[in-house]
């Protein structure tokens, strides 16, 4: 109650006394509610988040609609064009042989462990160039230089120091998977915004703490997107591996199924790298969302 | 109003600050550009536990001398020295509210006041002060709200509380209520009273607010560029005001319109007429 009063008194003193001051109220805004609308707008689109998802599957069916008009009308020769029900009991029948599942597999193994190498030593030597002077002075010529090299030129070298085995794709698929993350993390870490570092130092953080607490959360965003980029080079550089040297996997699919003119397969393995790839996007999308939300 | 709004004691000592002939020049725009003088012989002492507003026009260096004192930034010349020690880069025994509140986006209002605190703060500890402060700052019900869901002026006392978290020997404050309404920085104002009152840190802020440098201040530094120089020689200490009688003030004290009416007329302002009296 007495507070109340307080309060009041105050107010009429600041009414009174308002006309003595003429310079007040200038002042630097950091951040301000002005986001408020923006989540607002999000939360109208989230709304509709299932038209959008079923919307991105009208072109699909589309096309998939389109391939089986023309295989079945026989504007195009099946040895050309297989229909899509072809294509799809070619998968029937490779998966009967006790094919698929594995050829899959191993892809999607070779994917990932190359992927989660390359993206962790990108991490670690965009973080290292990204931070320090003195390393990225040392650094940045050499890798700019290694990065010039189109990676397939690394294949000759793989396959004598490695040989033709799990090792040389794996390495090959972290090689491509290196360089998109490495890029965005070093040059998101340079501009982390330098008000906030600034205060990390004057709040004693030390440098650890500092890329803990102020850096790499700030480069978050720069990351997920980086991770995003090195899963679509994986899955490239993986068909290169498996078309170059391999035995089993899908890029052998192809190139097998090509040299024996089995189009099916072929197309088969084609729509398989488009369902994997946009399964393994869709689940960084999901990462993405989650962490963006976290972390700004 | 001097409830019990005191922080227990875990605050350092107060500490002076003494500056001595500081200078300090920024590049040009381009190469080609002379250095810009922005502080000129500055020399300033401040003893423990005062409190001293610094007021001057915008882009009169304000703002960088207070880096100086906080090491953020280093003079070109002249020394700052805080309890009698040089300034070897940041310096831990003060803490800085900046001008703007450089909240870390990804974390809670409370998150952010708890970066505040000393290091080696026991964890149970931690969310007790961070609590009480921001209840002293009027934030407790945007404790988990992020940075950019609360308004500037709310921002503004989450990097207040900040500060006080430190429990600092010398609490640097620029502008730290300029964001306010009329209400909250009356309210804020002798909230820090009241924390000095407690604990008197020695204190310098900034403000544009002739009538808040004289409510709060000890002294009222007004930093300026000397009339007759080129405003690119550096601003000077154009006088320091000692403000009578104790706090708390009386906010309509007509004594100090005289000060009132000299300190605007340093900042530029003409006063025709002389302040009229409440
Ligand atoms: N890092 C910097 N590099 C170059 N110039 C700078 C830098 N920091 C400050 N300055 C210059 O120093 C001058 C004083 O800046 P400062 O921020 O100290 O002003 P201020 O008195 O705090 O102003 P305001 O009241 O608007 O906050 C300005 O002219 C500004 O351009
Ligand atoms: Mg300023």
């Amino acid at each position: 109650m007495a507070e109340n009063a307080q309060k009041h008194d105050l107010a009429a003193d600041s009414t009174t006394e308002s006309a003595a001051s003429l310079v007040q109220y200038v002042s630097g805004y950091g951040y301000s509610a002005a986001g408020t609308a923006l989540s607002q707008r999000r939360r109208g689109a989230i709304h509709s988040k299932r038209w959008v998802i079923a919307l991105g599957f009208v072109v699909p069916v589309l096309l998939l609609g389109g391939w089986q008009f023309i295989s079945a009308t026989g504007l195009v020769p099946a040895y050309r064009l297989p229909s899509p029900t072809s294509v799809w009991l070619a998968g029937i029948d490779l998966a009967a042989r006790g094919q698929l599942g594995p050829y899959v597999g191993i892809s999607v193994q070779r994917v990932l462990i190359g992927f989660v190498a390359g993206a962790g030593i990108g991490l670690v030597i965009g973080s290292l160039v990204g931070l320090s002077r003195v390393a990225s002075a040392f650094l940045v010529p050499t890798i700019g230089a290694f990065r010039a090299v189109p990676s397939l030129a690394w294949v000759p070298l793989l396959i004598l120091y490695l040989g033709i085995n799990e090792d040389s794709k794996v390495t090959l698929i972290a090689i491509g998977a290196l360089f998109p993350v490495y890029t965005t993390v070093a040059g998101a870490l340079r501009h982390v915004d330098p008000h906030l570092v600034e205060l990390g130092r004057a709040y004693g953080l030390g440098r650890l703490q500092l890329l803990r607490q102020v850096q790499l959360p700030a480069v978050v965003p720069s990351i997920v997107s980086g991770l995003r980029l090195a899963l679509a080079q994986s899955w490239l550089f993986l068909v290169a591996a498996e078309l170059i040297a391999a035995s089993m996997g899908l890029g052998f699919l192809l190139s097998d199924s090509a040299n024996n003119g089995r189009l099916d397969r072929t197309f088969l393995a084609i729509v398989l790298l488009a369902v994997l790839g946009k399964t393994t996007d869709a689940l960084i999308g999901l990462l993405e969302m989650h962490l963006l939300k976290r972390w700004t | 109003m001097t409830s019990a709004t005191a922080i227990p004691g875990r605050s350092a000592p107060a500490l002076s600050v003494s500056l001595v002939d500081v200078e300090r020049s920024f590049a040009g725009a381009t190469s080609k550009d002379p250095p810009r003088r922005v502080l000129r012989d500055v020399s300033l002492e401040i003893t423990p536990g005062e409190i001293v507003a610094l007021i001057g026009a915008s882009g009169s260096g304000k703002s960088t001398l207070l880096r100086q004192v906080g090491g953020l930034d280093v003079p070109d010349r002249g020394s700052v020295r805080i309890d009698g020690s040089a300034l070897t880069g940041i310096d831990q025994r003060s803490a800085i509210a900046f001008q703007e509140p450089r909240l870390l986006p990804w974390r809670s209002i409370e998150a952010n006041v708890d970066l505040g605190l000393p290091k080696g703060t026991p964890r149970g500890e931690r969310r007790d002060r961070v609590a009480e402060l921001l209840e002293l700052v009027q934030l407790t019900d945007a404790a988990s709200l992020r940075p950019r869901q609360v308004s500037g002026g709310m921002a503004q006392r989450a990097s207040l509380a900040r500060a006080l978290a430190r429990g600092p020997g010398v609490l640097l404050l620029d502008e730290p209520f300029g964001a306010l309404d009329a209400l909250t920085r009356l309210t804020m104002q002798d909230l820090l009273l009241d924390i000095h009152a407690a604990e008197p840190a020695t204190i310098l802020f900034v403000t544009h607010d002739v009538e808040e440098a004289l409510y709060l201040a000890d002294r009222v530094v007004l930093l300026g560029v000397e009339s007759g120089y080129a405003s690119n020689s550096g601003a000077v200490i154009r006088s320091v005001i000692t403000v009578p009688g104790t706090r708390p003030r009386d906010r309509g004290d007509s004594s100090l319109a005289h000060l009132r009416a000299e300190l605007l007329e340093g900042l530029g302002v003409s006063t025709h007429h002389p302040v009229h009296t409440f």
